[in-house]
């Protein structure tokens, strides 16, 4: 009986390394602290009230933002172990295996568990706020989503102590990622990780596609939309139609591993390649569906800091609806070297190069807006800057990496890997960093410490040129992708060993972010007004932060930048119209997407280790928590118009 | 909630199910008992999943219904252009390898 219990132990969690064990030890104590913080305050109730059973969007995008913030720390951490391992030739400090499971975790961690759930903070905590809605169209699948999402990024997370973390990289191409090469649990939690959050992806494209279209307040004509809510808009156009692709695609890969299928085998007819095809249909647009929402940050950010309208308010709606249509016809540039034929990869050249022009478009909306106003350079501001020429130069190398027959040279090289980095730090991080700055006093009531978030932002910015420029040479000498270690011969010691200090400058960065954040939590200016920028959309009419049902009256929009407007009409003398307070119809909050998504957590841990019984077990749950949810009809009630009265006075608003 | 559409009635449904399960079933038969030749056989099950398709469009996703611009018949040709890229673009990529 000892026996077995050990000889399972021992394969279930994960032992011998000496930095597993820390985290071990780091996790329980971390576990056991949040456990007794909870117990000892009876903070119990208010958590299972004001946070897992909450519907309200604002409260779902700051959760979003909290995960997101521990994630980049995760991915961050890989990032570092693997710099701190590639900084000299020959150092033993990770070994080929756990390399191998760090960089997976790392890309994994940064596009899905990062990247993503950041976007869905600031698609959450603005978009409603922007249109004048109370909330989004499906608040419960608002719920549902975050908690898929959260069930999600745990499941993959626990991999590196239980059972042992995926290792086939961040796309996990087979033949790697097959029972033949990869045989344990670290796929299972690589697939079950990213489904279940998936499904709450492709849910939130639809939940904000529908608000946007069917939610804006009186007199928002789409072309009178702010920027930011035309780039979700056109961000979950694409998730809507690449997410069924990625779910799917790893469907069938499971199917490969599960059942003994051969889609994707090296024998009895499975074709690798198609698999590598597939992913990158999603894989593409995946990259634009993050990276509009940042130009959305960036337009409003442009427009509020220089005092001006943006400029070209019309071509940058196009470009956005045109790349949402085009990110669908270029992903073979991730495989030129597949060895399709010259046709192929032609066709797939020119879209590539194609699709840089109404990017180009933007970029100059940005400058001419900026040209002429009168600029404050505050620490959004300060990122949206200096985006701009960091994408310009990854925008570049990109269609450098574009023309098919020098892809050859560039592929999987240091160079790709410069490359990316700098349009996914460059572009989606600077703007979502300057999108949480820019919102933080509407989500929160403060503002964020300037002078510690100038101190983040030049370490930052000066560590991302020293980590990522010595990159685009170590390529050209030579370095691939995910290789471990190096010998002294091949003369790439002194460019690593830059780019690793580079690195660091990075992590300082984010430490002084998190310097900041605390810092301010006590100390940050309170925002009294809810227009701490003088800013020009309608989310900075109300404020900070919004009351739960946001607007006590749903404001009446005349044009493009509706809050300006009426700004100027007050300034003028102008009355705003009296308009009667009515009751406030509201959502009730729900404890069903918390528990239905630990069933799809208990589903995807048992179909992880192959306990059949398990998996099946956690999707009668699910089914059980849709069916409660069918038979629910008591979901929503009105807020009394003497509370929102109430409400309004102790925010110091008359209405 | 003022504006509650319609929602389809149970007929609909119960129909929409039934010839989905039969456009099921067809492919099914077909491959268990090697009734066609292999041409004939993939395009019997490319044409019971477009009239799946169709069915699924029409009996559970209410495509004739709807107000207001035509968000619908939209996305429709959206899905379907991406849907055709999908296909027929993973057919002309992948043909190195045949």
């Amino acid at each position: 009986m000892l026996e077995s219990i050990k000889e399972f132990a021992s394969t279930f969690f994960v032992t011998g390394d000496p930095l597993i064990y820390g985290a071990d030890v780091s996790i329980a104590l971390t576990s056991l602290a949040i456990l007794f913080v909870l117990t000892y305050y009876k903070k119990w109730g208010w958590l299972w009230r004001e946070w897992l059973t909450t519907v309200d969007h604002k409260k779902i995008g700051i959760m979003y933002l909290i995960a997101s913030l521990l994630m980049l720390f995760r991915g961050g951490v890989d990032a570092l172990l693997m710099r701190a391992q590639l900084a000299l030739p020959g150092v033993e400090f990770l070994h080929a295996e756990h390399y191998n499971e760090i960089f997976t975790t790392h890309g994994t961690i940064m596009i899905f568990f990062m990247a993503m759930p950041m976007m869905f903070a600031l698609f959450n905590i603005v978009v409603p706020l922007q249109i004048g809605a109370r909330d989004v169209a499906y608040p419960f699948l608002n719920a549902v989503s975050f908690w898929l999402f959260m069930m999600g990024a745990m499941l993959f997370n626990i991999s590196f102590v239980i059972g042992g973390s995926p290792n086939a990289g961040w796309l996990s191409y087979p033949p790697l990622s097959e029972m033949s090469h990869n045989p344990g649990p670290g796929q299972n939690f690589y697939i079950w990780g990213i489904q279940i959050s998936g499904i709450g992806s492709l849910a939130t494209g639809i939940n904000f596609l529908v608000t946007i279209l069917k939610m804006r307040a009186p007199g928002m004509k789409l072309m009178k939309m702010p920027l930011f809510s035309w780039s979700v808009l056109s961000s979950s156009i694409m998730i809507i139609f690449a997410f069924p692709i990625l779910t799917v695609t790893l469907a069938l890969l499971f199917i490969d591993r599960y059942f003994g299928a051969h889609f994707f085998t090296m024998t009895q007819g499975g074709n690798p390649m198609m698999y590598v095809n597939l992913i990158w249909m999603w894989g593409h647009p995946e990259v634009y569906i993050l990276v509009i929402p940042a130009f959305g940050v960036f337009s409003e950010i442009v427009a509020t800091f220089s005092k001006k309208r943006i400029f070209g308010y019309k071509s940058m709606v196009f470009s956005m609806m045109i790349i949402s249509v085009m990110s669908f016809f270029t992903w073979v540039h991730h495989f030129f070297t597949m060895g399709a034929g010259a046709d192929v990869n032609a066709f797939f050249a020119v879209s590539t190069m194609a699709i840089g022009i109404p990017t180009g478009v933007k970029i100059f909306n940005w400058l001419f807006t900026m040209f002429r106003g009168r600029i404050q350079m505050k620490t959004p501001m300060l990122w949206t800057i200096a985006f701009v020429p960091c994408f310009v130069i990854g925008g570049a190398t990109g269609v450098m990496l574009a023309v098919a027959p020098a892809d050859y040279q560039y592929h999987n090289s240091y160079f790709l890997i410069a490359h990316f980095h700098q349009v996914i730090i460059g572009g989606v991080v600077f703007g979502y960093l300057a999108g949480i700055y820019y919102w933080w006093p509407k989500m929160f009531g403060f503002s964020l410490n300037e002078k510690l978030g100038k101190w983040a932002f030049w370490f930052w910015n000066i560590g991302f040129y020293v980590c990522f420029m010595p990159q685009y040479a170590l390529g050209f000498m030579g370095m691939t992708r995910r290789v471990y270690t190096y010998g002294w011969d091949l003369g790439w010691a002194p460019l690593n060993i830059i780019s690793s200090i580079g690195a660091l400058l990075m992590g300082i960065g984010f430490i002084f972010q998190v310097w900041q954040i605390s810092y301010s939590i006590k100390h940050g200016e309170r925002d009294k007004t809810g227009d701490p920028w003088n800013a020009r959309t309608l989310e900075w009419s109300i404020p900070s932060p919004a009351p739960l049902y946001n607007f006590a009256i749903v404001p009446e929009v005349k044009g493009q930048d509706a809050w300006w407007i009426m700004k100027e009409e007050m300034k003028n003398g102008e009355e705003p119209k009296k308009a009667e307070l009515e009751p406030i119809h509201m959502p009730k909050n729900s404890g069903i997407p918390f528990i239905m998504s630990v069933f799809w957590f208990i589903a995807g841990f048992g179909f992880t280790f192959t306990w059949t019984w398990m998996g099946v077990v956690g999707l009668i749950g699910v089914g059980l928590c849709l069916f409660a949810r069918s038979f629910q009809y008591d979901t929503d009630y009105y807020i009394p118009v003497d509370e929102v009265k109430r409400t309004e006075a102790s925010l110091g608003r008359v209405v | 909630m003022s504006q509650h559409e319609a929602h389809g009635s149970v007929k609909a449904y119960v129909i929409g199910f039934l010839l989905s399960i039969v456009l099921t079933i067809i492919p099914l038969l077909l491959v268990l008992n090697h009734m066609l030749s292999k041409g004939w056989l993939v395009f019997a099950i490319m044409l019971m999943a477009v009239l799946q398709f169709i069915i699924q469009l029409v009996f559970f996703m209410h495509i004739r219904e709807g107000e207001g611009p035509k968000y619908n018949v939209m996305a429709l040709i959206l899905g379907i252009v991406i849907v055709f890229t999908i296909v027929a673009g993973s057919m002309w990529i992948m043909s190195f390898n045949g």
